[in-house]
């Protein structure tokens, strides 16, 4: 697709606006709907976007392999991170009143790292799994190692 | 007045996406084109999509049309080209499976019965943990998110872990490279 | 008022025919990716049958706001987004595995892999030089 001129101009204007949607979703997620999964899929889904109109190799220059194998894991390490603070800062596992001083603005901070959490391993996940099936069909490029 | 006129409304509009949905779910069964199945899940998808928003639904819309509609319809055509399959065989005549469905249709309708009234304020599931979840505790006017990841964050752990899984399940199905058609190598 | 009364279980039962055909898309078709699509539209119908009773009329979404009073219940809405994207993981997986199954069969139809597991089975059984 790369040499439809309509798709790529368009493309091209389309994905920054699918990727800061989707920052935007996950920080306003607060405060209207959203949250970390709409996040995470609307910005795997941005770069799919990009995947199919520029190719799969341009997109893994972007994103590399590394990086999202390491976002996958990254996520629910984070996620299980802050339960484990909340351990060490004298609650229960997962308690976000003693995240800070304020038990308010400590469910405030819980909340806020346990959606990136959630976002970049939904974002890791679906982005990893297309890549595994684009580059399943064997014509271009080294397979992932 | 006025407030029977919009409850009827309300309820017509998602009687009306219903029905279509099941109209769509019927042509899927019925096709054999399996790219005309892969559309029609999409289609589905999306008017699944707009019934969460007639049903005051907003996260789980916004994720149904994200994933449903958009990721699910990729990974769907992606298998498909790779399994290199536009047909699926006709089918000798479905008499079991036609009893099995319309027994368990029979069933379950029975038991729908018993349910609440559609938009019944009184019904059982707004009365124990749903008003103290709407009393704001955490100061996050959007309840869902305060749900997901403070009230139930365990489950929200859980789910994380489970997505991760399928990822890592993913990766050890397909990480090897197609092999070449003679059976020959194929490489770790 | 009996008609009125039923009429306010359409959603029940629409959702229950919808669940029904995707389990029997599941079960009656032979390829496998069409089972894999059944199973999506048996999921996601079963969301219909949790958010449904959720909804208040006169009510909005559950989102806290100084002008409304009443809010459709949250907590359906929780569970049906984990469900959501576990749904479309076990998708994933499926086609994975379907993706594998092609490759070593060459075939997505149950009834030609079951034939060729029966006559690589039988060849096993009858001969070894």
């Amino acid at each position: 697709m790369r040499h439809d001129l309509v798709l790529r101009v368009v493309g091209k204007l389309l994905v920054p606006f699918i990727l800061l949607f989707a920052l935007y979703v996950q920080f306003h997620g607060d405060f209207g709907p959203g949250g970390g999964f709409q996040a995470g899929v609307i910005f795997a889904a941005g770069m799919v976007f990009y995947a199919l109109i520029f190719g799969l190799e341009n997109a893994r220059r972007v994103m590399p392999d590394r990086l999202v194998e390491t976002m996958l894991a990254a996520g629910v390490l984070l996620y299980a991170g802050v339960g484990v603070a909340g351990l060490l800062l004298g609650g229960n596992y997962l308690d976000y009143f003693v995240l800070d001083r304020n038990p308010v603005l400590g469910q405030h901070r819980g909340i806020f790292w346990v959606e990136v959490g959630v976002a970049v391993t939904v974002c890791g996940v679906m982005l990893k799994i297309f890549y595994m099936f684009a580059s399943r069909g064997g014509a271009d490029g080294p397979g992932p190692q | 007045m006025a407030e029977r006129g919009g409850r009827i409304i309300e309820t017509l509009i998602v009687d009306l996406l219903l029905v279509l949905m099941a109209l769509a779910v019927l042509v899927l069964a019925r096709t054999r084109n399996l790219f005309a199945a892969v559309v029609l899940l999409g289609i589905y998808s999306f008017l699944m999509a707009t019934a969460m928003v007639a049903l005051d639904a907003v996260d789980v819309a916004m994720t149904e049309a994200a994933v449903g509609a958009g990721i699910s319809t990729v990974l769907l055509l992606g298998a498909l080209h790779l399994c290199r399959s536009q047909e699926a065989k006709p089918v000798h005549r479905p008499w079991l499976p036609l009893a099995l469905s319309a027994s368990t249709a029979v069933l379950l309708i029975h038991g729908a019965l018993g349910l609440p009234d559609f938009a019944d304020p009184q019904a059982p599931i707004h009365q124990h943990v749903a008003p103290r979840y709407l009393q704001n505790e955490v100061d996050v006017p959007n309840v869902v998110t305060a749900v997901l990841a403070s009230f139930r964050g365990f489950d929200t752990l859980g789910e994380t872990t489970v997505v991760f899984t399928a990822g890592v399940g993913i990766i050890a199905l397909l990480r090897r490279r197609r092999p070449k058609a003679e059976g020959g190598a194929d490489e770790a | 008022m009996n008609m009125a009364a039923h009429f306010s279980h359409f959603s029940y039962i629409v959702t229950v025919l919808l669940m029904v055909a995707g389990l029997f898309i599941v079960i009656a078709r032979g390829n496998l990716i069409k089972k894999l699509i059944g199973l999506s539209v048996f999921q996601t119908s079963v969301y219909l049958l949790y958010i449904a009773p959720g909804k208040l009329i006169g009510g909005t979404a559950p989102i806290l706001a100084p002008q409304f009073s009443v809010y459709s219940n949250p907590l359906p809405h929780v569970l049906i987004l984990t469900a959501i994207v576990v749904g479309v993981a076990t998708l994933a997986l499926g086609l994975a595995i379907a993706v594998r199954i092609r490759e070593a069969y060459d075939s997505i139809e149950e009834d030609e892999i079951l034939a060729l597991d029966h006559t690589a089975a039988d060849a096993q059984g009858n001969g070894s030089p």
